[in-house]
């Protein structure tokens, strides 16, 4: 078989494999070469794969039942649904491998970044793999190999403690969303049937009711684990800030989408749907997913766990297009729910644009100035002015702004719940409104979230020496980020031939109606029933147009001078740092609004002189600490009920080699039990 | 040909509404100084603030960064791209294809996320402020806007302006109906708050602590201050225009002969007019909430939303 | 509504301006003809005080009242002295208050123009020889229009500004 799919996924695997290879190298900058070019050319080699198999009636069909015979083989099928995440996957890959390469010389001596490109490059093969998986079977492995090539990058910088417990809460997770995974698989039939997609989705039809169910409600636990669905996410504010930059570009861009896949994968395609209440269910989880992650992104210091945060807002959002999908399915309007998903997957796309962007950017910071506390940032616009800037891009896409791309997504999220509304039962009618409702105040929040993450890092003045001592990246990091930042305005304006795409990509899948694999080319994107029309193609040179000839007016209109004056401080005498707004300061009257939710403690200490006189006072500590609700509520029970009884069965081990022998027979006798029994 | 006319209308109008803007902003000026029983200046006075503003030179905090020096362009800029789509005289706009209520409150946003970043570059604690309490506004008060939006869409069947305004005008007896009563209510609270009218925002304190848009803006002069005042009077504005003609829109004219564009333009500056007397004197009546209390009150307007909704629903 | 009913039953109280009481209002130093004509009808004021005794400020917060409104004439006050032309600065300048006002002069955008109200803007006043202040207001910053009293009316203040616009024909 030497077709070109075929071609191009060997020369993916390859490329991949060799940035692995490079590991080997006896130099680090041979290593980190070869990684960077080996990732950039596996994710072109991708993406060029994924586009075929959209834009043509090709598809990919690779099965190796000899390898690993005994749990059915290895079987790879990519499918347009699987091709559009393969094409997210690569896609972010270039960039990515364009930075890293450069980015990760300031690992070179403190951590093996031979170590570091061997794992980013399995990652990014396991990754790639996922997606065309065909198999239960090949799935899970794949699945497993990506979540411990990731383990690996989250725990590289080893000698902090923060991420090695990063990786202990990363690994933990994903480890029981992998049992509930492979639960939902057993539970379809996957061991009688032998496991593949075609073979399942054939037995899904004979499942009961009660069977599905249980599926459902388990690949929703499990990729939504992945995903970061509240309360399953509480790994990803920790394991996105303790990697590097660029795998935290990765895993927030390209790895979380691949949750969304498994949930569209087995829900919609092998399940084929389900009742409305799985559609109502995901709803409510994307929901609480994105007010809870961008309200805690509102409140961060930190600008990586911050924009993890918004990681799982965006997420949120998603679900919410997902859910709203399943939902328009089970009540038999096809056409809303293509559009439903086709949102969803269009805010995936957009997200993984602008997520790399900024993860890009937030690299470019740390490597800069060596800190995230954006408390202690400000002033970069002056010294890194290309880093600013694209900062800047990613964060006008991700508070949904015209005329870049986050706007399209939001505003097609929009449309398809109003044409829900339009066309639905009263009960669900409320349940949709409170969704636009959510969709728009998780809107609003994040442009607040994302005018304090640019505004205080880079503008004003430099609020440490270390920021103060800024400088701009070097040239390959510079052409990384820009090139992510590229993909902003890019998607926007090609909204409709990525759309086009999209939704053909759903085409036929889980009962939504075929569409032809067309590109189509367009100004206006519009909505079915004319519910809508908006061109991001319009507005963004009639905006620039507007822009421009304001300027050109004004010029003309008065051509006064500029002078130079102080920041106006009420004739105060000179200015420091400390007399600019904070990111604490910034974030605090929406804290106050939502502080039920938040449930800030808040400690003031008043340290007297030795005379313990009240009114002779040395010093004020102030100390305000914002415990998660989910953290509070179920994780630390959870954690200190398994504390209980991992303690209680402690008494097991007495030390004595006696008690031992003996348990080991008693299992032995157990065994014999079993086995002869059956 | 047409393509030519449509745009040369466009264009019109947008002027129209920007050489509209500081009479409507003079004459809730003038109202509320009457209401204070003192003569107060004439309508006219912002064209006189405007002309003195581009006179004047600019004094720039060293701080300041080309952030700075381009909000006051993005926030103008966008206001009035706003100002093309929103239907001033006419129904349905030649470029109706285009004009849909959510992407002008988003580009309405984009102006507010660019002041917002103006007001934190000089570094001044006031700036920040202003930025702080201005995005948290903006914030609350997207969900009312967004089932606002949604309640005029389920009754027209579109988002749409063109096509609210159309079956407004079909349909008289809807202009009454309480799905778009509710609907005016929760717009003209948000109104107040995304425009900085009181109860919200106190266009004429003194007082830092006080100020919202106000204290973004202390850092600009000349031209620049020309601009961002200019900007939020278009805006306020825009916001009545949008509310006189989506929800009265009898008078807009549906041809291009020289009577219907008359009395459109009448009954257009006349329901403007209306409204900001309405405005003025709901602001001499009431006082400014403590910002703390300002969510309260987007609350009571999302709820009016979310009422226009089930209204609008049911009569669907 | 008992606020309307007032308000209907007070009518308009704003009062012609009186004439000039002499030797209250003296001009120090040519006023530039330019900053005269731009700032003709539209005139932001940014009031400084210096250190006064808020005598001065009280008649000042008179202005902004019905009974003289200054706003009838194209002036209102402003918080920021980037958006002012004209500063109204009262008191005799205490050291403290010598830089802010400096400060505050440099801040304010060209064309601008000084009115010093009160006999301790214009000399110190009663507080001549004092260890704390500077001088004048013109010690400190250049200085067009002075207005003398101590406090001077708010009428006369109103004049001062007028004067300096080169308005003070029209009375009304």
């Amino acid at each position: 078989m030497t077709s070109l799919p075929l071609l191009l996924f060997w020369v993916m695997v390859a490329a991949y494999a060799l940035a692995a290879a490079g590991a080997l190298a006896p130099m680090p900058r041979l290593t980190r070469s070869v990684g960077a070019a080996g990732t950039m050319l596996g994710g072109a080699a991708g993406l060029a794969l994924a586009c075929l198999v959209l834009w043509t009636s090709d598809s990919l069909a690779l099965e190796a039942p000899d390898v690993l015979a005994v749990a059915g083989g290895l079987i790879f099928h990519l499918d347009r649904l699987g091709a559009v995440f393969l094409a997210i996957v690569s896609g972010v890959a270039i960039p990515v491998g364009l930075y890293g390469g450069q980015y990760t010389t300031s690992y070179d001596g403190r951590y093996s970044t031979r170590w570091m490109w061997f794992n980013t490059s399995a990652f990014l093969l396991s990754m790639s793999l996922v997606t065309g998986a065909g198999s239960a079977f090949t799935f899970a492995l794949c699945w497993e190999l990506m979540a411990l090539s990731s383990f690996l990058l989250v725990i590289v910088e080893h000698d902090r403690e923060e991420s090695v417990r990063a990786g202990l809460w990363y690994l933990a997770m994903t480890h029981a969303g992998l049992l509930a995974i492979l639960a939902a698989f057993f539970l379809m039939g996957a061991a009688s049937t032998g496991g593949s997609f075609a073979s399942l989705r054939d037995a899904a039809a004979q499942l009961p009711a009660g069977t599905k169910n249980a599926v459902f409600l388990l690949a929703l636990a499990g990729f939504g684990s992945k995903a970061g669905v509240v309360p399953l996410h509480v790994w990803l504010p920790r394991a996105h800030p303790a990697a590097p930059s660029h795998v935290s570009a990765l895993m927030s861009a390209a790895m979380v989408k691949l949750g969304i896949y498994g949930l569209l994968r087995v829900c919609l395609d092998l399940l084929g749907g389900g009742p409305t209440w799985w559609g109502t269910l995901v709803i409510l989880c994307g929901a609480g997913t994105a007010l809870t992650g961008v309200l805690y992104a509102l409140v961060e210091d930190d600008l990586k766990r911050l924009l993890a945060y918004s990681t799982v807002e965006n997420v949120g959002l998603i679900l919410l297009g997902t859910g709203a999908g399943l939902l328009f399915r089970s009540l038999g309007e096809p056409a809303a729910a293509t559009l439903a998903f086709a949102a969803a997957l269009l805010h995936a796309v957009n997200h993984a644009a602008f997520k790399t962007t900024l993860f890009l950017g937030a690299g470019s910071i740390i490597h800069a100035t060596g800190t995230r506390n954006m408390n202690l940032l400000g002033g970069l616009i002056k010294r890194a002015p290309w880093t600013s800037a694209v900062i800047l891009v990613g964060a006008l896409a991700i508070a949904a702004l015209p005329p870049l791309n986050g706007f399209v997504s939001e505003w097609l999220l929009f449309q398809a719940f109003l044409s829900g509304v339009a066309r639905s039962q009263a009960s669900m009618a409320a349940l949709l409104t409170l969704g636009v409702g959510a969709i728009a105040l998780t809107g609003g929040l994040a442009a607040a979230t994302f005018v304090k993450a640019f505004g205080i890092s880079c503008l004003a003045i430099p609020r440490s020496p270390a920021a103060a001592g800024a400088h701009e990246s070097p040239g390959l990091m510079k052409a990384g980020m820009v090139l992510a930042a590229a993909y902003c305005p890019l998607l926007a304006v090609f909204t409709i031939p990525v759309l086009s795409t999209l939704t053909g990509a759903l085409a036929t899948v889980g009962g939504l109606p075929a569409a032809e694999p067309s590109v189509a080319i367009g100004v206006t994107v519009k909505t079915g029933h004319s519910m809508g029309a908006m061109s991001p193609v319009v507005i963004l040179p009639v905006l620039a147009g507007a822009i421009a000839l304001t300027w050109m007016l004004v010029r003309l209109a008065s051509r006064r001078p500029v002078h130079s004056g102080d920041t106006w401080g009420c004739g105060r005498i000179g200015q420091t740092p400390r007399m600019e707004y904070t990111s604490a300061a910034f974030a605090e009257p929406l804290r106050r609004v939502f502080s039920e939710m938040y449930r800030p403690t808040e400690d003031t200490a008043v340290g007297t002189t030795r005379d313990a006189s009240p009114y002779y006072i040395q010093s004020v500590t102030y100390q305000a600490r914002l415990h998660p609700w989910f953290q509070r509520a179920v994780y630390d029970p959870l954690i200190a009920a398994v504390e209980a009884v991992a303690g209680r069965t402690r008494r097991l081990q007495s030390g004595s080699v006696n008690a031992y022998l003996t348990y080991m027979v008693l299992a032995l006798i157990v065994l014999l039990g079993i086995v002869i029994g059956f | 040909m047409i393509a030519i006319t449509g745009v040369a209308i466009e264009i019109g109008q947008a002027l129209l509404v920007l050489l509209l803007a500081p009479a409507v902003v003079g004459l809730i000026r003038w109202v509320k100084a009457r209401l204070q029983n003192r003569r107060g200046a004439p309508v006219w006075q912002p064209y006189a603030e405007l002309r003195k503003l581009f006179g004047k030179d600019m004094v720039v905090s060293p701080n300041a960064s080309w952030i700075f020096h381009a909000a006051p362009f993005v926030v103008f800029g966008t206001t009035v791209v706003v100002s093309l789509l929103v239907p001033v005289l006419i129904t349905p706009l030649p470029f109706n294809d285009v004009a849909d209520l959510f992407a002008l409150v988003y580009l309405l946003l984009l102006g507010t996320f660019a002041l917002a970043l103006g007001g934190l570059d000089p570094g001044s604690s006031f700036g920040g402020m202003g930025s702080s309490r201005e995005m948290t506004i903006a914030a609350l008060s997207e969900p009312a806007i967004a089932l606002a939006i949604l309640s005029l869409a389920l009754a027209a069947g579109s988002t749409n302006l063109g096509e609210m305004a159309a079956r407004t005008v079909a349909n008289p007896s809807a202009a009454l109906s309480p799905g778009h009563v509710l609907a005016f209510a929760a717009l003209f609270i948000v109104m107040l708050a995304e425009t900085g009218r009181l109860p919200v925002d106190n266009p004429a304190t003194h007082l830092e602590l006080t100020m919202v848009h106000e204290a973004m803006i202390l850092e600009y002069s000349g031209r620049h201050l020309a601009l961002v005042e200019w900007a939020s009077w278009l805006k306020l504005t825009v916001f009545l225009v949008l509310a006189a003609n989506l929800f009265v829109p009898w008078g807009l004219a549906t041809s291009l002969t020289p009577g219907a564009l008359a009395i459109a333009a009448i009954s257009t500056l006349a329901k403007v007019a209306v409204l900001a007397v309405a405005i003025a004197i709901l602001e001499t009546r009431i006082a400014k909430l403590r910002l703390f209390r300002v969510p309260e009150l987007l609350a009571v307007s999302f709820v009016l939303g979310l009422l226009a909704v089930a209204s609008s629903f049911s009569v669907r | 509504m008992n606020v309307f009913r007032k308000i209907l039953r007070v009518g308009i109280a704003t009062e012609d301006l009186p004439a000039v009481p002499p030797d209250t209002i003296a001009v120090v130093r040519d006023i530039d003809a330019r900053a005269r004509r731009l700032l003709g009808r539209a005139v932001a004021i940014r009031q400084v005080d210096a250190g006064s005794c808020n005598g001065c400020e009280l008649e000042i917060t008179g202005l902004s009242g019905p009974v003289y409104d200054l706003e009838r004439f194209g002036l209102h006050f402003v918080a920021s002295p980037r958006h002012a032309d004209l500063l109204l600065v009262t008191g005799p300048v205490t050291r403290n208050m010598e830089v802010p006002l400096r400060k505050t002069w440099e801040a304010t955008p060209d064309p601008k123009l000084v009115v010093a109200v009160g006999d301790c803007a214009r000399d110190c006043g009663v507080f001549a020889g004092s260890y704390a202040v500077v001088g004048g207001v013109d010690a400190v910053i250049p200085v067009d229009v002075t207005v003398r009293g101590c406090p001077p009316e708010p009428a006369v203040i109103l004049q001062g500004i007028l004067t300096a616009l080169g308005r003070l024909e029209g009375r009304r």
